[in-house]
């Protein structure tokens, strides 16, 4: 889960972090009022969940209240498309007004999980203001990583050979071990997963948090009530939301044939299978365990929504999932969407027969095949040959009817 | 022979009463697990299933003798159940829950290197020594042990771990249409913390006689499947055939699993191919072909 810069500062600013003043503006003329305060001069940012909005056009440098405006009024409800967003771009609810800081020098500080050590790391440069990840690359000598085990805290050791390496003088570096320790303590007992300052800017001679990013541990969320209720969900595909809502795990791509399967391993492949044989998955879908009529009717409405959609392929091995109970759900959603495209089911696993019986007695136009490269071949196929699909030419799809209702073997 | 479990394994079961417990508890004794408690903290001194509950695991193992524990307890609580687990002394701890918080898994993590409980999990499907004994949910119906295809003249079963549970299940699958047996099938999960690795299993297998191949199914996301391809180049007398699921998975979006996601360019499918393929492991290249090049190699 990801916070907007406003509340990430404000998050800071809760911690004993020194941020830039700043005032949220979710019109233009709160933006007006908002730049009259600092006395005109301010910083306008749109508040989007990505980086890069430098570059694209989201921040902008007001010297009076009415420029303030004019720029909010160009950025509020706007879409903003950084090279982070997808193609979509995201949304802009709201713009952060800040005062005009004279920076004397900008760095890069964060804190997040070595998960494959299981220890946390503090991660600086002094080339701050980048990508950090761009600076890695090109003058990986210049980010400087410091390992704090898991049950531990940062050591003042740790603190002054970071504040060293910055080139902080006696003041900046308490500062710095201040942040620090606050900062990991915040982490520990929020599930930040990411705490990122960039730039970390000194400004008088101190340390202030000029921008800054949070990120949360997702699976954490169900213990931070608090937390959950300041997700923007304006920020987030609205199928991926409604995907979220009714548990499933969806990513939409840009294909034609919807996919439906259970396991996120045998979800990836099955995008992998269709590509290979010639299609293009319209998304990735895990519908998890637990699945029954209500949810794969959801499940059909979600991928319905998607204009591109020209096919269905459910592709289910049960395990858990019995293949008799998603059968019915898969008749029944049929019969509620009204469903006019192709649809492709193969079920494999508990109660298969069962389930492909449930499919054939149905009378609905559905194509049951057991073998996985036939079902796929029959879904792409339905896409580029629509003709076959037509309705009163059932269990149609492939060119070897002994592999239909059958599996391989 | 065959790895981790077999007949002779008393298992407890963590969360016995909830939904998903019980029924993989009847699942599992209806497969011949020797399931010998289970404990749910408050219910202990009832039973369930005809088998005693505990409230906790000290106690199931102190009056069972049992040595494995899986685990099916909400995510809030498992990282406490893998830990009692391990306090308890299990040799190994099955943890099938999913969603479980990263930090509390780091906190696992860093605890079980000061232990000799072996974790599999979590976010997994568990293992199964075919004809002997299940521990967790994958189904017994598609598995067999040995192998009778007449085309393989070596004797001997195929060993399977996978980071994904239905992919573990189409693997299975796929080697019983041929007549290829399975010494051992694990899902060593899908978060980025886990227990097993593709190497510790790889390792048990290559040291289990019965086992003379091995299918190994991996995903997008972190540096296992490197590891592994290391571990391959210096054992090239057992043959490993991958399959790497998420070739088609664009970056900086999680695929379900909280490990499968492509990172600033780290974990593609093809950085793990090209690993797998250069240490000589066999690439099945598609879903549905993991079988019929398992049987080829072997041929």
């Amino acid at each position: 889960m990801k916070l907007h810069e406003y509340q990430a500062k404000d998050v800071l600013r809760g911690l004993g972090i020194a941020v830039p003043d700043q005032i949220v503006a979710w019109t233009p003329d709160e933006a007006a009022a908002a730049a009259e305060h600092f006395g005109g001069a301010c910083v306008v940012k749109a508040q989007v969940h990505s980086g890069g909005r430098g570059k694209a056009g989201g921040v902008k440098l007001c010297n009076t209240a009415a420029a303030a405006r004019d720029a909010a009024a160009a950025l509020i409800g706007q879409r903003l498309y950084t090279r982070q967003s997808a193609g979509t771009g995201l949304y802009i609810p709201c713009v952060l007004v800040t005062e005009r800081i004279a920076i004397e020098r900008e760095l890069y500080l964060a804190v997040t999980l070595d998960t494959a050590n299981q220890r946390y790391v503090v991660i600086a440069s002094a080339a701050g203001g980048m990508e950090i990840e761009e600076v890695a690359k090109e003058t990986p000598e210049a980010v400087i990583r410091v390992y704090i085990p898991f049950y531990d805290d940062i050591r003042a050791y740790q603190v002054q050979y970071l504040a060293d390496r910055l080139g902080f003088d006696t003041t900046q570096a308490d500062q710095l071990g201040h942040i620090l320790r606050t900062a990991l303590a915040y982490m520990k007992e929020s599930d930040a997963n990411l705490i990122e300052i960039n730039p970390l800017a000194v400004v008088g001679g101190s340390l202030v948090a000029a921008d800054a990013k949070l990120t949360y541990d997702d699976n954490a969320m169900m213990r931070h009530a608090d937390l959950q209720a300041m997700e923007d969900l304006s920020q987030i595909d609205p199928l991926e939301r409604r995907a979220k809502e009714i548990s499933l795990s969806y990513v939409r791509l840009d294909g034609n044939i919807a996919c439906m399967v259970n396991g996120a391993g045998l979800a990836m492949a099955t995008m992998d299978i269709i590509k290979s044989y010639g299609g293009a998955p319209a998304n990735f879908m895990d519908v998890g365990g637990g699945v029954n009529a209500e949810k794969v009717t959801a499940a059909f409405e979600l991928i319905l929504q998607d204009p591109n959609v020209k096919a269905i392929f459910v592709n289910i091995f049960g395990g858990i999932a019995q293949c008799d109970v998603i059968a019915a759900g898969i008749v029944e959603a049929t019969k509620v969407t009204g469903l006019s495209i192709p649809l492709v089911v193969r079920l494999r696993g508990t109660h298969e027969e069962e389930g492909r019986a449930i499919l054939n007695q149905s009378g609905l136009d559905i194509i049951s095949i057991g073998d996985f490269t036939e079902a796929a071949k029959a879904a792409i196929a339905c896409v580029n040959r629509p003709a076959v699909c037509e309705p009163g030419t059932p269990d149609v799809g492939t060119e070897t009817p002994a592999d239909v209702n059958g599996g391989a073997k | 022979m065959s790895i981790l479990v077999d007949k002779n394994t008393k298992v407890i079961v963590q969360g016995i009463t909830g939904k998903q417990g019980r029924f993989h508890t009847q699942e599992m004794i209806e497969y011949g697990t020797q399931i010998v408690g289970g404990v749910t903290p408050g219910k202990g001194g009832t039973e369930c299933l005809g088998v005693p509950v505990f409230n906790t695991v000290r106690a199931a193992k102190d009056a069972t003798g049992a040595t494995v524990s899986v685990i099916f307890v909400p995510a809030k609580f498992a990282a406490e159940s893998i830990l009692e687990a391990a306090d308890a002394g299990m040799d190994l701890c099955v943890c099938i829950t999913e969603g479980i918080p990263v930090q509390d898994m780091m906190r696992v993590k860093h605890v079980l290197k000061e232990s000799n409980t072996v974790l599999i999990g979590p976010n997994c499907p568990g293992l199964i020594t075919p004809s002997e004994c299940k521990v967790g949910i994958i189904p017994g119906n598609i598995c067999r042990r040995d192998t009778v295809n007449p085309a393989v003249s070596a004797a001997g079963s195929v060993g399977i771990i996978s980071r994904s549970g239905t992919l573990t299940y189409e693997a299975i699958n796929q080697l019983t249409e041929r007549g290829l047996g399975q010494s051992t099938a694990i899902g060593i999960g899908g978060d980025s913390i886990r227990g097993i690795s593709f190497v510790d299993a790889l390792e048990m297998f290559y040291n289990d006689p019965e086992t003379t191949a091995c299918v190994m199914i991996g995903e997008i996301g972190g540096s296992e499947e490197e590891k592994a391809a290391e571990w391959i180049r210096g054992h090239q007398d057992m043959p490993v055939v991958f399959y790497i699921s998420g070739r088609n998975a664009p970056p900086g979006k999680r695929m379900g699993h909280a490990g499968a996601i492509i990172e600033g360019g780290h974990g593609t499918a093809d950085s793990k191919i090209a690993a797998l393929e250069a240490a000589g492991a066999i690439n099945a290249g598609t879903p549905d072909m993991i079988g019929e090049t398992m049987l080829r190699a072997l041929q």
